[in-house]
C-alpha cells in the first residue's frame, strides 16, 4: 500500500488525479474501522490530516466556511452561536476521542445515510465545495446525497469545505440512541428555522437510503408559524409537523431498529425540534 | 516505513511500519509499550486513549503514517520516577481497579479531563469518560477515583 501525507492542497489534488482510486483520510475515525477489519485495502492511502488550511474555519459575512478537517469538538467550541444545529449535532458524535479526530470533511466522504452532519447541512442548505486539478465546485447539499454510502463526487476530486449559512433563526437536532454516547442514529432530526425569509428547513438522518428533506413538513411550518407575533407552536402543529416529517422518510428494518419505530420516534423528535427551534427564534428575536 | 516521532518525550524512529497499520499497533507492536489496549479497534471502547499533539484520541484510528513527525503520550508516561501519577494513586485508592483492562484508558482520559477541568461537575466526569467502556461495570468507582484526583490535583495546585 503507498501512503502519501502531502502537506499542501495542491499536492493533494495532484496525487488524487494520478491516484484516482487513492482513499482519503483525515481523522481517521472511519477509514481507520474499514482498515483494522479488512473491510477495505485500498492500494493508496491519501492522508490529508498535515494540510492546515482544512482544518480552519472563516467567516464570510452570512455565512461561515468550515473547512472539512476541523474536528467536532471545535465546531461546538467555536461555532456554536453561527451553527446551533451543527454544533448539537456535533456534540452527540461518538466521543470525546471521536470528535477530537473526525470532523463534516470525512461525514460527507462516507456519505452514510446516519451521520449526524447531514441533517443538520441540509436543514441549513449548505453547500459541499471539492476540489480536483481541474478546478473547484460547489454540490449543493440536496443533489450531494446518491444513495447508501454513495456521493456526487468524482474519484478525482476532494471535499475541501462546506459554506453554511449563519442561523437566521432557531435550530435544533435531536437523535435517537440506545444511550447518550458512542450513538449511530437509529434516526435523527435537524431544523433550522429562517426567520428572515419566513422558511423552515429540515434534514432526516438514518432513516432513508440518504439523508432527506421533509419538504411537505417545510412548508407546512412556514405557512403555519405565526411569524408576525411569534405564538408559541401548538400541540397540533407539533403533531401535524411530526406525521408529515415521519412521512417523507424511507426507513428500513435493520439491526438498529424497526422502520415502523423509525417513522414513531421521527413524528416525536421532529415535532419537539420544532416547538424547541420556534421558542429559541423568539429568544433570539428578543435579543 | 520508517517513522520518527516522539513517544512520552523521547525521540523514536521505528522501522519497517505499514502505513495503514494503527498507532496502536506502533505503541504495542513495534515498541513494546502494551499500556494502551486493544480491544475493539473501532473507537467504541477507549482502552487505547492516549495523546497525539496534546489531543485526546484513540490510537486504534490513527494510521501510523499520520503520526510522522507528531507527538504522543501514553499512560507510561504519567509517571515520575518514583511515584504514580496523581491520577493514577487516585484509581488505586478509590479501587477503581477491577480486571484492569480499561484502567490505562481511563486514566489517560482523566487526565485529559482534569488538564481541561480542574473541578468537573458528575455530568461533566460522566461526558469525558463516555467514550471509554468497563466491561466489569465498576463506574461508580471510576468516579470516585476522578473525584479524588480533582481534589488532590486541586490541592497541589497542579494540572
Amino acid at each position: 500500500m503507498e501512503f502519501f501525507r502531502p502537506a499542501t492542497l495542491i499536492d493533494a489534488l495532484a496525487l488524487k488525479s494520478t491516484h484516482p482510486t487513492a482513499l482519503c483520510i483525515n481523522g481517521g475515525t472511519d477509514v481507520m474501522v474499514e482498515l483494522n477489519f479488512d473491510r477495505k485495502r485500498p492500494e493508496t492511502l491519501l492522508d490529508l490530516s498535515a494540510i492546515s488550511e482544512l482544518s480552519e474555519w472563516s467567516d464570510h459575512g452570512d455565512s461561515i466556511l468550515l473547512g472539512a478537517g476541523v474536528p467536532y469538538t471545535r465546531i461546538y467550541q467555536e461555532l456554536a452561536e453561527e451553527l446551533p444545529g451543527l454544533a448539537m449535532a456535533s456534540r452527540t458524535v461518538g466521543s470525546l476521542q471521536i470528535r477530537n479526530k473526525g470532523g463534516v470533511g470525512g461525514n460527507l466522504g462516507s456519505a452514510s445515510p446516519a451521520g449526524d452532519a447531514h441533517p443538520p447541512l441540509l436543514a441549513s442548505g449548505a453547500a459541499v465545495n471539492v476540489a480536483s486539478v481541474n478546478g473547484t465546485r460547489a454540490i449543493d447539499i440536496n443533489e450531494f446525497f446518491l444513495g447508501p454510502k454513495k456521493n456526487a463526487m468524482n474519484p478525482e476530486e476532494i471535499i475541501t469545505s462546506v459554506l453554511i449559512p449563519k442561523a437566521r433563526g432557531g435550530q435544533q437536532y435531536s437523535k435517537i440512541g440506545t444511550r447518550n454516547a458512542m450513538v449511530i442514529a437509529v434516526c435523527s432530526f435537524g431544523i433550522a428555522i429562517d426567520a428572515n425569509n419566513k422558511s423552515v428547513g429540515t434534514g432526516i438522518g438514518s432513516a432513508g437510503p440518504t439523508p432527506l428533506r421533509a419538504h411537505e413538513a417545510e412548508s407546512y411550518a412556514a405557512t403555519h408559524l405565526d411569524w408576525v407575533n411569534g405564538s408559541a407552536v401548538t400541540p397540533e402543529m407539533m403533531k401535524e409537523f411530526g406525521a408529515l416529517v415521519a412521512a417523507a422518510s424511507r426507513p428500513i428494518d435493520d439491526v438498529r431498529g424497526t422502520a415502523a419505530y423509525r417513522r414513531h420516534s421521527l413524528a416525536v423528535i421532529s415535532g419537539r425540534c420544532l416547538k424547541w427551534a420556534w421558542t429559541s427564534t423568539q429568544d433570539m428575536r428578543s435579543k | 516505513m520508517r517513522l520518527t516521532c516522539t513517544v512520552n518525550g523521547k525521540v523514536e524512529t521505528i522501522d519497517d511500519v505499514w502505513p495503514g497499520e494503527s498507532l496502536l499497533y506502533v505503541l504495542r507492536e513495534r515498541m513494546g509499550l502494551p499500556g494502551a489496549k486493544n480491544a475493539c479497534e473501532q473507537g467504541e471502547c477507549g482502552s487505547c486513549s492516549v495523546h497525539l499533539d496534546e489531543i485526546l484520541v484513540c490510537a486504534c484510528l490513527v494510521a501510523a503514517g499520520q503520526v510522522e513527525g507528531a507527538e504522543i503520550k501514553t499512560v507510561e508516561g504519567l509517571a515520575g520516577a518514583t511515584d504514580l501519577h496523581p491520577v493514577q494513586q487516585a484509581y488505586l485508592d478509590a479501587g477503581a481497579v477491577q480486571c484492569g483492562f480499561c484502567t490505562p484508558g481511563l486514566i489517560v482520559a482523566t487526565v485529559d479531563l482534569l488538564e481541561k477541568n480542574a473541578d468537573p461537575s458528575d455530568s461533566e466526569i460522566r461526558e469525558a469518560l463516555a467514550g471509554n467502556l468497563c466491561r466489569c461495570t465498576g463506574y461508580s468507582k471510576i468516579l470516585d477515583a476522578v473525584r479524588l484526583a480533582a481534589v488532590r490535583l486541586e490541592g497541589a495546585g497542579k494540572h
